[in-house]
């Protein structure tokens, strides 16, 4: 049984701004899903309305059989929320916060510490100090631990990695993985294409719509460009000179190396991009062909239109 | 010369050290990657480089200009842009621009043309009469930089950036930063996306206050023997 079933879901904010379109697609039980998008594409939103704190315009959504709509108080008591902004209380201790919402939830902290465990573990510590006071990583750690203190069947994190280091982002998703033994379903979104690949499946957003939707492997193989990359030690004059390149391309710089995916006849266009380069005096190594990333394929969603 | 060279410069809030003796130095016109974990003291040796706040002991010279006798100098000279968009949304694009324009001191005569060129670089010369708050995320960070440079600073100081926006725009936003480097501003810009840390010329990696890491991709690369700025960092918080 699907865990979520979301149906032609839309929301409009005073009419103009349409923050979700049409949007359908169903979360597996006990599946890692992740909404892949940039800020503004309707991610918080949809969460608001998944989470019953929000009533989408039209559309129907089922939450392991219940409808989020009519049966929004029992939809409550199965799901956990990790909003996208900080929102505990600053004021209360660590400890405090925790059994705060043990006690909302009708549950206890013992019933449910196996679940929590290596979370907590690592904040308790803290327990004494406000919550206020905890750093950034600490504080979504806390945050975390009271989602998950009633033991929801289905967990949903808006964006709980933005703005954070690369070293707290892994550790985060380590606990994930963690969470996931106990069968609980994930819905996670971020704007960190690389934090794609860690989920079951993902959902691409962009501007309220779904581009695409699948496992990150098929995105992958579903890739319709030739990709390949070189190194060069002037990516801005080869951003310029790009302008005028006569070959059905996309290119872009991608960290240190620059990646450009061709949609002609490879045995054609790559001599001929050679020659451009060279015609144009850009110097650089190597042109290799390499497999997408989830990152690549966004960019080829986007940019070819190729959303479905 | 340097656009900006700290020396031993430090903060202290009551026991806590958030900026401990660090040294280093911007040529004109670089890209300074100024990396490190979520509260390494990034955010306050940005504070005290932009003159927003005064160093415990040490100094800084930027611009020229000395940190603790000359900040009202330092902040004609710097532009500053952070990770929360600071445009007023209610506000037209024209407007915003216009406001903070005259803010700087940008001669009325002057500013209608430097406004409207700015625009058409961006290819946003037809928004120019939309609020703010009803253009795409990326297009504001966009317009927010544009704002940031429209006096001409020496330097600009960018704290997340790209922060959240999308791989495409993300990229149209670091052309505009290559665009402003080649034309003698300097950057230094803080950013999570590791890939975008190899766009730099040299980078920095802080913790603890300090200053660990500094030198281009490259070396650093080399000196961690590892391929990637992604494993340079996760190597070295780790270690």
């Amino acid at each position: 049984m699907s865990a979520i079933c979301i149906e032609n879901v839309s929301k409009s904010y005073g009419g103009k701004v349409k923050a979700v379109r049409d949007v359908t697609f169903s979360v597996e039980e006990g599946e890692v899903f992740g909404l892949v998008g940039p800020d503004g594409a309707g991610k918080s939103t949809l969460f608001n309305i998944l989470t019953t704190l929000l009533l989408p315009d039209s559309g129907n959504i089922k939450m392991l059989g219940m409808d989020v709509i009519d049966d929004y108080k029992a939809v409550r008591q199965i799901i956990g929320y990790l909003p996208g902004t900080f929102s505990l209380y600053p004021d209360l201790s660590v400890q405090e916060n925790l059994d705060f919402f043990a006690v909302m939830y009708k549950s206890s902290i013992a019933e449910n510490m196996s679940i929590i465990e290596p979370i907590w573990k690592q904040i308790s510590p803290f327990k004494d100090r406000k919550a206020g006071k905890l750093s950034g990583g600490m504080k979504q750690k806390l945050a975390l631990c009271c989602a998950l203190i009633h033991c929801p069947k289905v967990l949903f994190l808006d964006e709980p990695t933005t703005g954070v280091d690369p070293v707290s982002r892994k550790e985060f998703w380590d606990i994930l993985k963690s969470i996931r033994k106990h069968g609980i379903t994930v819905v996670v979104s971020t704007p960190y294409m690389d934090e794609a690949t860690r989920c079951d499946r993902i959902a691409m957003i962009q501007e309220g719509k779904i581009i695409g939707i699948n496992t990150p492997a098929t995105f992958i193989e579903n890739f319709k460009g030739k990709l390949y990359t070189f190194k060069s030690e002037d990516i801005f004059s080869l951003l310029n000179a790009m302008e005028s390149c006569p070959l059905d391309c996309n290119y872009y710089p991608y960290g240190e190396h620059c990646h450009i995916a061709f949609y002609d006849d490879i045995a054609t266009a790559l001599p001929q991009f050679e020659k451009f380069l060279s015609d144009n005096n850009l110097q650089h190594d190597e042109i290799r062909a390499i497999a997408p990333s989830v990152e690549d394929c966004f960019i080829e969603i986007v940019q070819r239109d190729f959303s479905h | 010369m340097y656009s900006i060279e700290a020396n031993q410069l430090t903060k202290q809030f009551g026991e806590f050290t958030a900026v401990d003796h660090i040294c280093f130095q911007v040529r004109e016109g670089e890209i300074f990657g100024f990396l490190g974990a979520n509260g390494a003291g990034k955010t306050t040796a940005i504070k005290m480089m932009s003159g927003l706040l005064l160093p415990t002991s040490g100094t800084a010279t930027i611009a020229g200009y000395d940190i603790l006798t000359q900040s009202k100098l330092i902040k004609k000279s710097i532009g500053y842009m952070s990770q929360k968009f600071s445009l007023y949304g209610d506000l037209t694009v024209f407007e915003n621009m216009q406001l903070f324009g005259t803010i700087y001191g940008i001669p009325r005569r002057e500013l209608k043309d430097r406004i409207m060129a700015s625009l058409r670089e961006l290819d946003m010369d037809k928004q120019a009469n939309t609020l703010v708050d009803s253009i795409p995320l990326g297009w504001k960070q966009k317009l927010a930089f544009a704002t940031a440079i429209l006096h001409r600073p020496k330097i600009v100081f960018l704290d997340e950036p790209t922060s959240g926006v999308d791989p495409i725009v993300r990229r149209e936003f670091w052309k505009l930063i290559y665009q402003a480097a080649s034309k003698g501003v300097t950057i230094l810009v803080t950013t999570h996306y590791m890939d975008e840390a190899e766009y730099c010329n040299r980078i920095s990696i802080m913790a603890e206050g300090q200053i660990k890491l500094i030198g281009t991709p490259e070396e650093l690369k080399q000196q961690m023997g590892v391929d990637t700025i992604n494993d340079v960092f996760v190597k070295f918080v780790k270690r």
